[in-house]
């Protein structure tokens, strides 16, 4: 099978390749969406901290 | 054997654990999504009678799959948390949701793609389909819910409360639509179904099942953590956990 | 001495529709907007008799719906605005009892009414007078079951600023196999098949409404109230 003819996809290569694309997208997104969660929670954990240090002394 | 629901139960416990499991689950996903991917794609007979549009199954279905599964533990979750005040449950509620929703959407997206060459419209109301599109509607109600709260406890319990009551209604909604299409569905109208299953063309899909099913775990470890964290703001285990 | 379910059910049940009477434009309000609503689709549809007969179920239970979810806000908001709802939730009567009581003056108010009306909606939409039983009790059945689902979602979002967009959010979805149940059976009736399986189904969707909502509901006010 050459490359030129899995590429077509057997005529269906514009709905197969956005199909795997999108979902890939998805795939991306999921990993990335959820770092940001941490990061951000972190960050307020720490800001949450500093503040009640600040209360503190 | 109840230690370990205990331990379940702590957020230092948990917020270990997840980190520690995460890298084995993506590493594991990553593993399976790729050979699935590549012997979907390149290696699977394509079928007789939808060509190599069939293979738009390998990420479909596992989309679809992962869409119920999420909603499921979504729903389990929020009601521990919600019977047995387990801070946690709500915690992996939330943490479920937003992956669930990202993956229903998927599921609508490759079926509408799916759907355009063996149809010949971008959406004709499958009956699979207008079920997936419902359970995005309650996904979206229960996110709404949870962040429509000024108090996070109240929001938690409230959005538990809903996923609850739409898990016993998922059931009810499919068999509603299963009955209303079959009223206005020809038999000309091909399902968006499995095609003719030999091993070469099951064991990519198994993988991408099983690969999906490891990466929605590992995801979830990673924002199961962000929401430990959000919680669990105040208390003392977090100081140390994150560093000064 | 406390009284038992009945008593509160009844005394619970009577405060509620002389509250709901002596608020009439309460009651009229989300009937005009049946009407309305039922207008608007032969407006923009601009269909010939034969067609508007076709979308006629479809409309109907929609325009139902929607009007029914306008009615829905109201179920515990009044009380929780001026505290008797927080007087409820403490009494230790059971709450299930005073939610079945507060959901069946809601239907009784609002429901009903919509299905003394719809023998006019349905002439406009040129219903044939033979589906008229059927419609009568597939809306009747619906309306009800939507009252039960509306009450979950009313508990959820009555401590909410502007809950009413997200109550129509949150009960929408889990009204759909409604819709499909209802507009089917007065489908059915119109084109003159059986529409005794589509009614079962929905009578079965209400009764296990009618049975679980209830305790929902309860724990949702319980939850947002605490």
């Amino acid at each position: 099978m050459n490359s030129g003819s899995f590429w077509a996809m057997g005529g269906y290569a514009r709905f197969v390749w956005p199909c795997f694309a999108f979902v890939g997208a998805v795939l991306a997104w999921n990993l990335w969406s959820a770092w940001n969660l941490v990061g951000a929670a972190r960050v307020r954990a720490a800001r949450a901290f500093a503040m009640a240090a600040h209360d503190n002394s | 054997m109840w230690t370990w629901f205990y331990r379940l139960s702590s957020p230092p416990y948990v917020y270990r654990t997840a980190a520690a499991c995460m890298p084995w689950l993506l590493g594991g996903a990553a593993l399976a999504i790729a050979y699935g991917v590549v012997d979907g794609l390149a290696f699977a007979p394509p079928d007789y009678q939808q060509g190599d549009a069939f293979r738009i199954i390998y990420v479909h279905a596992p989309s679809a799959w992962l869409s119920l599964f999420a909603y499921m533990t979504m729903a389990v979750a929020g009601g521990i948390g919600l019977i047995w005040r387990i801070k946690m449950g709500h915690a992996v509620a939330a943490a479920s949701a937003p992956i669930g929703a990202s993956f229903t959407l998927a599921a609508l997206v490759t079926g509408s793609l799916w759907g355009r060459p063996m149809w010949g419209t971008y959406w004709a109301w499958d009956p699979r389909l207008t079920s997936e599109l419902i359970l995005l509607f309650l996904y979206v109600g229960v996110m709404a819910l949870r962040s429509a709260f000024d108090d996070p406890n109240r929001g938690d319990r409230a959005a538990a409360l809903l996923a609850v009551v739409g898990m016993v209604n998922v059931p009810i909604i499919h068999f509603s639509v299963v009955w209303w299409n079959s009223l206005h569905q020809g038999a000309t109208v091909a399902k968006l179904g499995k095609p003719e299953m030999p091993g070469s063309m099951l064991w990519p899909l198994l993988a991408m099942l099983f690969g999906f099913m490891l990466f929605y775990g590992a995801v979830l470890c990673i924002r199961l953590r962000g929401e430990v964290l959000n919680r669990e703001r105040q208390s003392a285990w977090v100081r140390e956990a994150i560093g000064s | 001495m406390r009284p038992g379910a009945g008593t509160t059910l009844l005394l619970v049940l009577r405060r509620e529709l002389l509250l709901g009477f002596r608020r009439p434009d309460q009651v009229v309000q989300p009937l005009v907007f049946f009407l309305i609503v039922t207008t608007l689709f032969p407006l923009g549809l601009s269909v010939q008799l034969s067609l508007l007969r076709e979308m006629a179920p479809g409309v109907l239970w929609v325009a139902a719906l929607l009007s029914s979810l306008l009615s829905l806000e109201g179920l515990f908001k009044s009380d929780a605005d001026d505290g008797t709802l927080e007087q409820l939730v403490l009494s230790g009567q059971g709450l299930y009892v005073i939610v079945v009581a507060k959901t069946l003056a809601h239907w009784l108010v609002s429901g009903a009414a919509l299905l003394l009306v719809s023998p006019l909606v349905a002439t406009a939409l040129a219903i044939p007078w033979a589906a008229f039983p059927v419609m009568f009790l597939s809306l009747g059945l619906g309306t009800l079951t939507l009252s039960w689902l509306g009450a979950i979602g009313a508990g959820l979002t009555v401590s909410l600023k502007r809950g009413n967009v997200l109550l129509s959010l949150i009960v929408l979805p889990l009204a759909m196999p409604l819709l499909i149940f209802g507009a089917g059976a007065t489908d059915r009736a119109i084109a003159g098949t059986n529409a005794l399986g589509a009614l079962y189904l929905l009578g079965a969707l209400c009764v296990l409404t009618c049975t679980l909502a209830p305790f929902a509901a309860a724990a949702a006010l319980k939850v947002t109230m605490e």
